[in-house]
Parts: C-alpha cells; sequence; structure tokens
C-alpha cells in the first residue's frame, strides 16, 4: 500500500495538523518509506495469537466512590485549570465561536 | 579541595551526612557547571535557587540529625516531568510557558526524599527521537568528541540527561524510556542509566508519549547510584492505572557482584551480519567479564527480534497520536487563531506551528495505522507480533535469568548526521525497544572506549521485576570494566 498526497491530507487534516500543498507533497515519501519498512509485519504468522493489551498483568483497580479522595486530583481547583488557558474568560475557556 | 561535581550520588550523601562538605558547597558547584556548561545546552531551564534552597535544607537536616535518602544530592530533571511552578515543555513549543500547578508523582518523591533540582533538562521534542536534535530548544551536544572535532549526538530522547552527566553538570538525573531513551544516550555518553519494570514508576504528571511503554528511570554515572536513585522513584501510585501495587525492594543494599547461580543468555538474533566489529568485540569482552563474575552463559534465541522496531514504530506513534490529540490551543500551551479562523482552523493552526517535525510526522503515521480500514493490517497487527515478542522473552527466561547484548548499535553519530533519514535513526533503538515491547527491565552500563575514543555500553535485561538481577549483573560488568574515562572539558 502506498499513499499520495490527497491521503497524506486526509490524514493531515484526520490529525488537525494543517498542512500545504508542498508539505504534503514531501511527506508522501516520508511517510512511503515509513510505512513499506512496518509493512513487513505482514510476513509474521500471527494465527491463533491475542493482541497486547498489557505488558505486564495488573488488574484495573477502582477507587472509593468519594468526592476528592485524592486532592491532587480532585475538583474546585477552577482557577488552576485555567491558569495555563491561552484564553480564559469569566471562569471559562475561551475559544472562537462554533456556531453562528 | 576534591572536585565536588565529580561525586557521585552516593559520595555526596554520604559526604554530606558526615560533614565532609555542605551540602550548600556541592549545589553551589554544580550551579557554577551548569552555568559554564550552557554551550551544551542540556538545559532548558536552569534552577539554581531550587537546588541551593534544598541544599538549605538538607545542612539544617544535618544539623537537626533528620536526614533523608537523597538529602544534599541536587539532580536534573528531564523536561518531560511536570513541576510545579516551574515552566514544563516536553522540548516543544506547544508547550512552552506552561507551568505546571502540581508535581510529577515521581518528581515529587525525589524532592520529598531531600533532592534539590538543577534545571530541566533538554530532550528530543516530546521524547521523539534518538539523537536529542528535534528538540525546539536546541540541540543538545554531547561532551564527547572524536578526532573530527564535530559535534556529536548525546543520544536521545534523554540527551539533556545524559550530556549533563557525562559533563559534570550534576550527578544524576531522571530520564524516561519509551523505546531506548535512557539506555541509548547513556551508551552514548559513557555512562549508566535502567529503565525498570513497567509500572514499577507512576507515569502521573510525566508528559506521555506511548502509554504503554513510556516509563521512568534513573540516569548516573554508577550503578549504586542508579539504585539509590530508582528506590526513591519507583512505588505504588493509585493516580496511574498501571502502577505496580508492590513494595519497592531494597535495592542499593542487595547490590553483589556475585553471579554464581545466575545464568545469562546471550541471544543470537542481536549479532546480525555487520554488526560494528568493536561492539561485537565489546560484547565478547562482557560475555567474559560475567563468566568471571561467576555467571554461565548460554546461547538463546529471540525469534522475533527481527520484528520489534517496526513494531514499535506503528504502537508508538498510534499511542502518541491519541495522547497528543490533547493540545488543541484551548486548555494550556500555544494557540495559534489565524485572522477569521473557526475552532477546527484553529486546532489545525495551533498542532501545524506547535509540533516539529518528527512528532507530526508520528502522529500522522499513528493517525493513519488507526484510521478506518488499515486499523486491524497496522495496528492490531502490531499489537499480535508484540505477544509473540513478548512470548520470545517468556521462552528465553526457561533457560537464563538475564540476557546480555550491547546498548546500540554504533557509538555516537555526529549531529545533523541521520536527521534526513528517519528510519536510519530509528535503526538506533534495534536492542532496545525489544525490552520495552515486553515491559522488561534493561539498564546500559559503559564498557569501553572504542578506537576513537567515544564510549560504548554493554545492555543486560531482566525477568519483570528483577531490577536487582539486572543490577547486579551491571554492577558485575562495572567492576570488570574500570570505565574511568570522561570527555575533556571544551565547552
Amino acid at each position: 500500500m502506498s499513499i499520495n498526497s490527497s491521503t497524506v491530507k486526509k490524514v493531515a487534516s484526520l490529525a488537525r495538523i494543517a498542512v500545504s500543498d508542498d508539505e504534503a507533497e514531501r511527506l508522501v515519501p516520508e511517510l512511503n518509506n515509513i510505512l513499506g519498512w512496518v509493512e513487513q509485519l505482514g510476513q509474521v504468522d500471527v494465527s491463533g495469537v491475542e493482541p497486547m493489551t498489557a505488558v505486564i498483568p495488573n488488574a484495573l483497580r477502582l477507587r472509593d466512590d468519594v468526592v476528592n479522595a485524592d486532592p491532587l486530583t480532585g475538583g474546585n481547583v477552577r482557577d488552576k485549570v485555567l491558569a495555563n488557558a491561552p484564553q480564559a474568560e469569566h471562569g471559562f475557556f475561551a475559544v472562537p465561536k462554533v456556531i453562528e | 579541595m576534591t572536585e565536588l561535581t565529580n561525586l557521585t550520588v552516593a559520595e555526596i550523601r554520604d559526604g554530606v551526612a558526615a560533614g565532609t562538605f555542605s551540602a550548600r558547597e556541592v549545589a553551589s558547584a554544580f550551579n557554577a557547571a551548569v552555568e559554564a556548561g550552557r554551550a551544551l545546552n542540556a538545559y532548558i531551564v536552569e534552577t539554581p535557587e531550587l537546588a541551593l534552597a534544598a541544599a538549605d535544607a538538607a545542612d539544617a537536616a544535618r544539623a537537626s540529625g533528620d536526614l533523608k535518602p537523597l538529602s544534599g544530592v541536587p539532580i536534573g530533571m528531564k523536561d518531560l516531568f511536570c513541576t510545579a511552578g516551574v515552566q514544563t515543555t516536553a522540548a516543544s513549543h506547544i508547550l512552552e510557558g506552561f507551568t505546571p500547578p502540581y508535581e510529577s508523582t515521581v518528581s515529587g518523591k525525589l524532592w520529598a526524599a531531600g533532592a534539590g533540582m538543577l534545571g530541566k533538562l533538554n530532550l528530543d521534542q516530546f521524547a521523539m527521537g534518538s539523537s536529542n536534535e528535534t528538540s525546539a530548544f536546541g540541540k543538545v551536544i554531547s561532551p564527547w568528541r572524536d578526532a573530527s572535532g564535530k559535534d556529536l549526538a548525546p543520544g536521545g530522547s534523554s540527551g539533556g540527561s545524559s550530556s549533563a552527566i557525562s559533563a559534570r553538570l550534576c550527578p544524576a538525573a531522571t530520564g524516561t524510556d519509551t523505546g531506548g531513551s535512557i539506555r541509548q544516550p547513556a551508551a552514548f555518553t559513557g555512562i549508566s542509566g535502567i529503565k525498570p519494570t513497567y509500572g514499577r514508576c507512576s507515569r502521573w504528571g510525566i508528559v506521555a508519549f506511548a502509554s504503554s511503554l513510556d516509563q521512568a528511570g534513573a540516569m548516573a554515572r554508577t550503578v549504586k547510584d542508579n539504585a539509590i536513585l530508582l528506590e526513591t522513584m519507583a512505588g505504588f501510585d493509585a493516580k496511574d492505572s498501571t502502577s505496580l501495587d508492590l513494595p519497592v525492594p531494597q535495592w542499593e543494599a542487595n547490590l553483589s557482584s556475585d553471579l554464581r547461580g545466575k545464568k545469562i543468555g546471550i541471544p543470537k538474533e542481536y549479532r546480525p551480519d555487520g554488526l560494528n566489529a568493536e561492539i561485537a568485540a565489546l560484547w565478547d569482552q562482557g560475555i567474559a567479564w560475567l563468566k568471571d563474575a561467576g555467571a554461565e552463559v548460554v546461547e538463546v534465541s529471540l525469534p522475533h527480534t527481527q520484528y520489534a522496531l517496526p513494531t514499535y514504530y506503528i504502537i508508538a506513534p498510534a499511542e502518541a497520536s491519541s495522547n497528543l490529540a490533547r493540545y488543541d490551543g484551548v486548555r494550556y500551551g500555544q494557540r495559534v487563531l489565524p485572522d477569521g479562523a473557526g475552532l477546527q482552523d484553529m486546532y489545525a493552526a495551533t498542532r501545524a506551528a506547535g509540533f516539529g517535525d518528527e512528532v507530526k510526522r508520528r502522529i500522522m503515521i499513528g493517525t493513519y495505522v488507526l484510521s478506518a480500514g488499515y486499523y486491524d493490517a497496522y495496528y492490531t497487527q502490531a499489537c499480535k507480533v508484540r505477544t509473540l515478542i513478548s512470548r520470545d522473552f517468556e521462552a528465553a527466561w526457561e533457560t537464563c535469568d538475564l540476557l546480555l547484548t550491547p546498548t546500540a548499535p554504533s557509538a555516537a553519530f555526529p549531529l545533523g548526521e541521520k536527521q534526513e533519514d528517519p528510519l536510519a535513526m530509528y535503526l538506533n533503538d534495534v536492542f532496545t525497544v525489544p525490552a520495552s515491547l515486553a515491559g522488561l527491565p534493561a539498564m546500559a552500563v559503559p564498557g569501553a572506549l572504542n578506537s576513537a575514543g567515544l564510549p560504548l555500553g554493554l545492555q543486560i535485561i531482566g525477568k519483570a521485576l528483577d531490577e536487582q538481577g539486572v543490577l547486579n549483573a551491571a554492577l558485575a560488568l562495572e567492576e570488570r570494566a574500570g570505565f574511568t574515562a570522561r570527555p575533556e572539558k571544551w565547552w
């Protein structure tokens, strides 16, 4: 499978990265080189093999259902949450108008 | 007078406790070295005041008989760990100016143990790279030089850590390792570094790259220093769902280079045709050293080794494309808002301007292999091959306790040499990636200088949770290698 510049633009759009026509052209051989190389995995016989989901067996835990069990991940820290926002107004994140 | 910046972590800890020197003297010496070492570009942010504050606390603790495990030890912190009140960027413009209001679990443990921060260390952008050339804050330069006099790569992604430690700009540092980012830079700069078992160190507060692979670890000049640092860094954290709920062993106290009764496996697939002759010779020497320490050496086979790198370069970009979706110009970091742009255009413009080329390349690869129609052919297939790679190790453990391999396929290369060819750069991780895919503890130790006077490293890989075995074998190598070379100061 090899990709062309329209596929590159589609992928860039899915990834929300703006690319110019020139950049898309430049990315075509770069990405094809990498994809051509990883395609060798198709040679491996994986019949009956389960995909790995966890490298070390470890059961997922449930924490106690209490508010602010760990203050570091708890709530009531609005100003801290907003402190690094490029634009915060009235206690909210501000973004360009979404709905006309 | 002792050269304070040439002391190990253990020597600083013990010297401060004994009153041989004060913690303030040590911190001041390292602060001066950091300032004098700016030509290496190892630090993105310098925090001399934090190092001094921790030193003063250590000196006060000594006076009151209240010393902590790392009192008086100043360290460097890879700029992938969130540090409260100190800019954290992952070496990307997209996070420039980001000042976390919280502390990562691992860095918090180090400060609570008395360590002080000299500064935030440079790295490859979002830890993606093997030469530290992808940082938005400039390349890191290795303190090592060969006869060509060219600037050499310190390895990556923990290149600020490796450069700073080998240049004596810090006695030890944190690193993170996703596919070799602690071990390869350690090998390039003649220092040691350990990636523990996946889940030993909490990932909470570490800027995420590929979450099923990311693991924090230690970097320092001696095996013992690595044991000391890792003991403080490791431990259960409920805030990381993959954190292992196990007690932290006393790795330092149990260090022993007596390997009698241990079987060391030599994986034949790690000796491809065309393996650098000096690296092959060092590997043979390493085998002799481990035999001398009492170990029995056996050949083993890890048949899927050749598929490890392509597996990694599907799984890691796939996870990265998901993890890095959070950089949207809304909640933190840079925002680029072209005139009249809507929300979608703002996302795309912000990410185009904020991410470097290698990061964009990996996000695009990851997006592609996860996209409809390709998911099973690429991503699911890679996850299945990952199972096979992990099974290879399980099978090897039936006949041996540890593995000995080279750390990297070459010595440090000149900066710029591989930058134009992503695939050539990826091949640097050929010996380190398999252990990462299997979540196993692995450590790099310096073995010798090559004919050009540059360091070469050996790698020990162990069973899950057997950091002690890894450290002990590394110690046996360290004692026999007698590696004392250090770069000549030119900066």
